[in-house]
């Protein structure tokens, strides 16, 4: 049912509150190497508090996350050198608007990993022609389509060679018509073999492309399983009363 | 301000300064083309009785031939210009270093500031206490306190000169304020901006140093510049440590001729200075603010 080998990444029983409002109130979940995750729920259910949790950039409250067998939420530990292995994209793009495309993508590797502006270059370059952007590399974000910044962004994130690529709403701040290539991107990696956690709300897409789906209420997993199973058959009524409303707005 | 189609738009314009004050109402076309001519007419007139009145006023008054003889004689406008010009090239000297020194300073102080967590309190206490104590004392009395005080110490070494003394207290005094301004632009760069830097495994240096900061100087640009016009201004104040610059010759003329016509000098040089810099000011405000409307999600 899942891939086998080393779970990339394990979340026990993980919790998380912005002031009273308890928003994770105890998350497990498991992605193994290679496997594509995609966390469906609705606005509010904690699936982009979670994927930010994961990168370090909430505190969190209990609980535990451990990334190829190390717990980065323990005490001293470098969260510079656990960010460099998890790549982010997020739902805003959050490019750098004073820096080209070139700039974005080779910034973290030259002054992260310390290559130099020729090496980190080539790298860019082949990822860019990879993802169709090499007429773009001279260009500035503001410049750019919707699609096209967000497929930057995922180079961004992929030029730090993570272990484990984080996807929060990638497309739910796109044109329907810009969504598609997106996808394309993200289905490529995955035939890849990229090891992804992806928030969506684009049912179709997470069918397709999901090794497993989990579907999170009020910041707990209720339910996970294959697309097959969760997405046609839930066992959970909050599951099935969620998919239904998705049916009727016609993303499924 | 958008404006609702239709009509050229310096007509519109002058009609909206005219009509300020006056609530304004949802109108159609005809009656604001009235409007536009009655507001015009109106403008013109009070303009013209009011600064005839002032200007009456003034004339007849019954100093006035003695005011103008001390402050608008012409002969002693001109024969002291070329001092006074001379003068002014010590004010863009002490410009120019000051300047440097101060945007340097003032972004450490900033930084210092932005400076997150327990461990970088004693730097933002620092910083903090730095920019509130210079914000609050009047510049007259650091240039004072400090430009007399230092010297006066009489350690070996100090210059005696009072130039660099000057240079140092318009340096302390502006970075505080500069400091501030370049924090409100620190602080105006959307935390997923950091979010995204820090995702990328770039610590909290390199985020400031190469994702915020720059960004943060592209939008304060325009009132850093209002800074440097007060900045320009205020080199007047050093003449009292005694540093030769243009209104200290305009003072040493003023003690030559018994006429005050030196200081207009002085006041024309700095409006011929300043108000070109005002304008790019307003020009690089508009820019920014419409580089932000059409740029979308930053």
């Amino acid at each position: 049912m899942t891939a086998t080998g080393t779970a990339a990444l394990e979340i026990d029983g993980l919790r998380k509150s912005f002031g009273s409002l308890e928003v994770l109130r105890g998350i497990d979940l498991t992605v193994a190497e290679h496997e594509v995750v995609c966390l469906i729920g609705a606005s509010g259910s904690g699936k982009s508090t979670l994927l930010r949790c994961v990168n370090l950039l909430e505190p969190i409250d209990a609980g535990r996350i451990v990334v190829e067998g190390v717990d980065i939420t323990g005490h001293g530990v470098d969260v510079d050198r656990v960010r460099r292995r998890i790549g982010i994209v997020f739902q805003a793009f959050n490019l750098f608007p004073h820096m080209s495309v070139l700039g974005n993508v080779t910034l973290a590797p030259r002054k992260v990993l310390g290559q130099s502006r020729t090496d980190a270059e080539r790298d860019a370059d082949v990822l860019l022609e990879r993802f169709g952007l090499a007429d773009k590399r001279h260009d500035f974000p503001d410049r750019l389509s919707g699609g096209q910044q967000q497929r930057v962004a995922i180079v961004r994130a992929l030029a730090m060679r993570p272990d484990l690529l984080l996807l929060d709403e990638v497309t739910s701040a796109l044109d329907p018509e810009l969504v598609a290539e997106v996808l394309d991107v993200i289905r490529e990696l995955a035939q890849s073999g990229m090891t992804m956690l992806i928030a969506t709300h684009e049912m179709g897409f997470a069918r397709d492309i999901a090794s497993r789906i989990a579907f999170l209420d009020a910041g707990l997993v209720l339910e996970e399983g294959p697309p097959a199973e969760i997405l046609t058959e839930p066992r959970e009524p909050r599951t099935r009363q969620f998919l239904q409303r998705v049916i009727q707005a016609g993303r499924l | 301000m958008a404006l609702s189609g239709g009509g050229p738009h310096e007509s519109r314009a002058l009609a909206d300064l005219a009509a300020q004050g006056r609530p304004r109402l949802v109108h159609d076309r005809r009656s604001s083309r009235r409007e536009l001519v009655r507001s015009v007419v109106i403008a013109v007139a009070s303009s013209v009785v009011f600064f005839g009145v002032l200007g009456w006023i003034i004339v007849n008054s019954s100093g006035w031939p003695e005011v103008r003889q001390a402050f608008l004689d012409e002969r002693i406008f001109w024969s002291s210009l070329p001092a006074t010009l001379a003068g002014f090239v010590t004010n863009i000297q002490l410009f120019a270093i000051a300047e440097v020194l101060i945007l340097v300073l003032g972004l450490l102080l900033a930084v210092m500031r932005s400076l997150p967590g327990p461990a970088f309190f004693p730097l933002r206490f620092l910083a903090t206490l730095y920019v509130d104590v210079f914000r609050a004392l009047p510049g007259v009395l650091v240039i004072f306190m400090l430009g007399f005080g230092i010297p006066g110490l009489a350690i070996a070494g100090l210059p005696v000169d009072p130039f660099p003394y000057a240079v140092l207290t318009l340096t302390l005094l502006y970075s505080a304020y500069v400091s501030e301004v370049y924090r409100a632009g620190i602080e105006s760069v959307h935390p997923s901006q950091e979010a995204a830097a820090r995702s990328l495994g770039l610590n909290r240096f390199q985020a400031l140093r190469y994702v915020i900061v720059p960004q943060a100087i592209r939008r304060v640009i325009p009132p850093l510049l209002n800074d440097f016009i007060g900045l320009q201004k205020d080199t007047v104040l050093v003449s009292f440590l005694g540093v030769v610059e243009i209104f200290r010759t305009a003072q040493i003329t003023n003690a030559a001729t018994f006429n005050f016509t030196p200081y207009l000098d002085v006041a024309l040089v700095f409006i011929v200075i300043t108000i070109p810099l005002a304008r790019l000011t307003d020009w690089l405000v508009e820019r920014e603010r419409r580089g932000r409307a059409s740029g979308g999600l930053r």
